[in-house]
């Protein structure tokens, strides 16, 4: 049980129109790893997000959450689905008429009834903390933070339901080079801490190097090349060299030593 | 054995222990929040060797008791340890909310922020006037900067796609007026006065004023909106950075559109009101359209239609400034693009029907009355 990957896709097809954006890919994330997905602009990163927390519905193919079929999931199987993972978006995407704390309630407020005000309160605060903001900053607006600022509040809302998988879109795009690395810190420290197993998409060769233990690499309408970043050094694919051997790629390499 | 989360409260040599069961998860939690914060003895120890599962709630509960009764836990796992630590360093005392005021502070505190808010936004909104009048100047020195193009397509949407609604509303409120009339001067056997009635009424105050509410709700709500939307976006900042002020581009186009398009609007609606007043004075009241035309050029003044006239483009200017003001106002998030575009409306119109007044009683004392 233990060794079956908590998502497995296959065979996926995803279009636009003439325009097809996928096509036979697979891909698995194992059990309490983090596995980062890069690829080039347009390769359909995000689509492929969409597709596995079925915001899009795929042409065909299969998609495995915990071992279930999410396309065969019944309303309410899908309902469970979704209190077991928390999704990160690139721009946060926090309501912007509810505060930091309020923005953290909601999941629990949608599923969990019963929690009282005050436990409601402290929960959401204690989240916050978690995810790297001061408690000051519960009561304040998504509008009234900074960016950096802003995907912690959204991770805080995203971690709300105690999650077991965790979906990051581009967690670290826009932040300050000192802003990311702590973010990258954050990522792993509640990894271990919440035993967590994570999907995520980035363009930051620094995150890849210091927390990611595979790469999902998407070219070609598939992914091309899976493993850790020597694995995928070794193969010889023109974009793989170039993303990972370019000047960024090797001072990211350097700083990791 | 239940996976609901459970506790037990036992005396082991003499010191109390809560023992745990279940589930210490968000799930799960039932009850034990709420009958943990009563307890009655202070327990020494928490025994939750028992316990199958804990998240990040259930290890904060824990934490909590060993913050508050100084309980030690035992029997944790190495993973309910973890997340003990976790929510332990991210225990921080700040309030998730403000605390509560008296009703009558809030009271108090509600009317002197609308006062002072009311006060504000009418000051910005002279203060926006000014700067619009800077921009004209500034166009009437370098003719070649009024965007023309811009300016011709707010016609378009605010002139000639509005003729269709404010053409029936117009005729449907003079047969509104025109039988209401009848039934009353009947009373008196003046029945002849409808056509007075009808004639002035619509000309000097209905035909503009109408239009004006029309105006305000189709137009200035759509030009909040607009230019709401696009600071939200930062295209306005955008547009300065480049060196196009938005006075000039977004604003000006607007309310120069509504400034010109109000009097023939306006003249527009007086028309259609006053057909279907006399087609209900034909119908209603058997007065033919001949005589009903006669009638109304010799009890309408030419002054009348004046007073109308003369109005309409400030009401035109009032709705397209408060509608450029208010989207000009929006900020933080998408909320605010809808408060604004009620607000514009809303003031539009107040101002409009303010204005009306103070119109009415300066045109009585210079003799247009």
């Amino acid at each position: 049980m233990s060794d079956d990957p908590i998502i497995s896709v296959r065979g996926l097809r995803n279009s636009f129109g003439e325009h097809v954006v996928h096509e036979n890919l697979d891909i698995d994330v194992n059990k309490g790893e983090i596995l980062g997905v890069v690829g080039g602009s347009g390769t359909g990163k995000s689509v492929l997000l969409r597709s596995i927390i079925g915001l899009q519905e795929p042409d065909v193919g299969e998609i495995s959450i915990f071992g279930e079929r999410i396309d065969c999931a019944t309303a309410e199987e899908n309902l469970d689905l979704r209190r077991r993972w928390g999704v990160l978006f690139q721009n946060g995407a926090l309501f912007s008429t509810l505060t930091v704390a309020e923005n953290v309630q909601v999941p629990i407020r949608e599923f969990y009834k019963n929690i009282d005000e005050s436990l409601l309160c402290e929960i959401a605060t204690f989240k916050i903390v978690m995810s790297g903001l001061h408690g000051d900053d519960a009561p304040k607006y998504p509008s009234e933070l900074s960016g950096g600022m802003r995907k912690r509040a959204a991770l805080a809302r995203s971690l709300a339901l105690d999650p077991v998988l965790l979906f990051l879109d581009e967690p670290t795009a826009g932040l300050d080079p000192i802003g990311a690395a702590s973010f990258d810190n954050l990522i792993l420290e509640l990894k271990e801490a919440l035993g967590l197993t994570i999907f995520l998409i980035t363009h930051d060769l620094d995150t890849l190097h210091t927390i990611c233990d595979r790469v999902a690499v998407l070219a070609d309408r598939k992914v091309i090349a899976s493993g850790t970043i020597e694995e995928l050094l070794a193969l010889d694919h023109p974009w793989i060299q170039e993303y990972f051997n370019g000047p960024r790629g090797r001072a990211a390499m350097a700083a990791k030593g | 054995m239940s996976l609901e989360a459970d506790f037990t409260e036992l005396d082991e040599g003499g010191e109390r222990v809560v023992r745990f069961s279940g589930r210490l998860t968000i799930a799960r939690l039932g009850d034990v929040p709420q009958r943990l914060d009563v307890l009655e003895v202070r327990p020494v120890r928490a025994d939750v060797s028992a316990v199958d599962r804990v998240d990040t709630v259930g290890a904060w509960i824990l934490h909590k008791l060993k913050r508050d009764y100084g309980a030690e836990i035992v029997g944790a796992s190495d993973f309910a340890e973890r997340l003990i630590r976790q929510v332990t360093i991210a225990d921080d005392p700040a309030k998730t909310h403000h605390d509560d005021e008296s009703h009558l502070r809030r009271i108090l505190q509600n009317v002197g922020e609308a006062t002072i808010d009311a006060l504000s936004s009418l000051k910005g909104l002279l203060a926006f006037f000014g700067g619009l009048l800077i921009a004209t100047g500034t166009v009437l020195r370098h003719p070649g900067r009024l965007r023309l193009n811009a300016v011709v397509q707010r016609f378009e949407t605010v002139g000639v796609s509005a003729l269709g609604i404010v053409g029936l509303m117009s005729f449907l409120i003079g047969i509104v007026i025109a039988q209401q009339g009848a039934v009353q001067l009947r009373q008196f056997g003046a029945e002849v006065f409808t056509i007075n009635l009808v004639g002035r009424i619509t000309t000097r105050e209905l035909g503009v004023l109408m239009t004006a509410i029309m105006v305000a709700g189709r137009s200035g709500s759509a030009f909040a909106a607009q230019i709401g939307s696009m600071k939200l976006a930062e295209e306005v900042d955008a547009m300065r950075t480049i060196g196009v002020p938005p006075m000039e581009a977004l604003i000006l186009p607007r309310v120069l559109a509504t400034t010109l398009l109000m009097p023939l609007l306006g003249f527009y609606s007086t028309v259609l009101m006053i057909i279907g007043g006399g087609l209900l004075c034909w119908i209603g009241l058997g007065i033919p359209p001949e005589t009903f035309i006669l009638r109304l050029r010799e009890v309408v003044p030419m002054t009348d239609l004046w007073v109308g006239l003369l109005k309409a483009p400030v009401f035109g200017m009032i709705i397209g400034l408060a509608g450029c003001y208010q989207g000009m106002q929006v900020r933080g998030n998408n909320e605010e693009v809808g408060q604004r575009t009620t607000a514009a409306v809303v003031q539009a119109i107040f101002l409009v029907i303010v204005l009306d007044a103070f119109f009415a009683v300066f045109f009585s004392s210079v003799g247009w009355g």
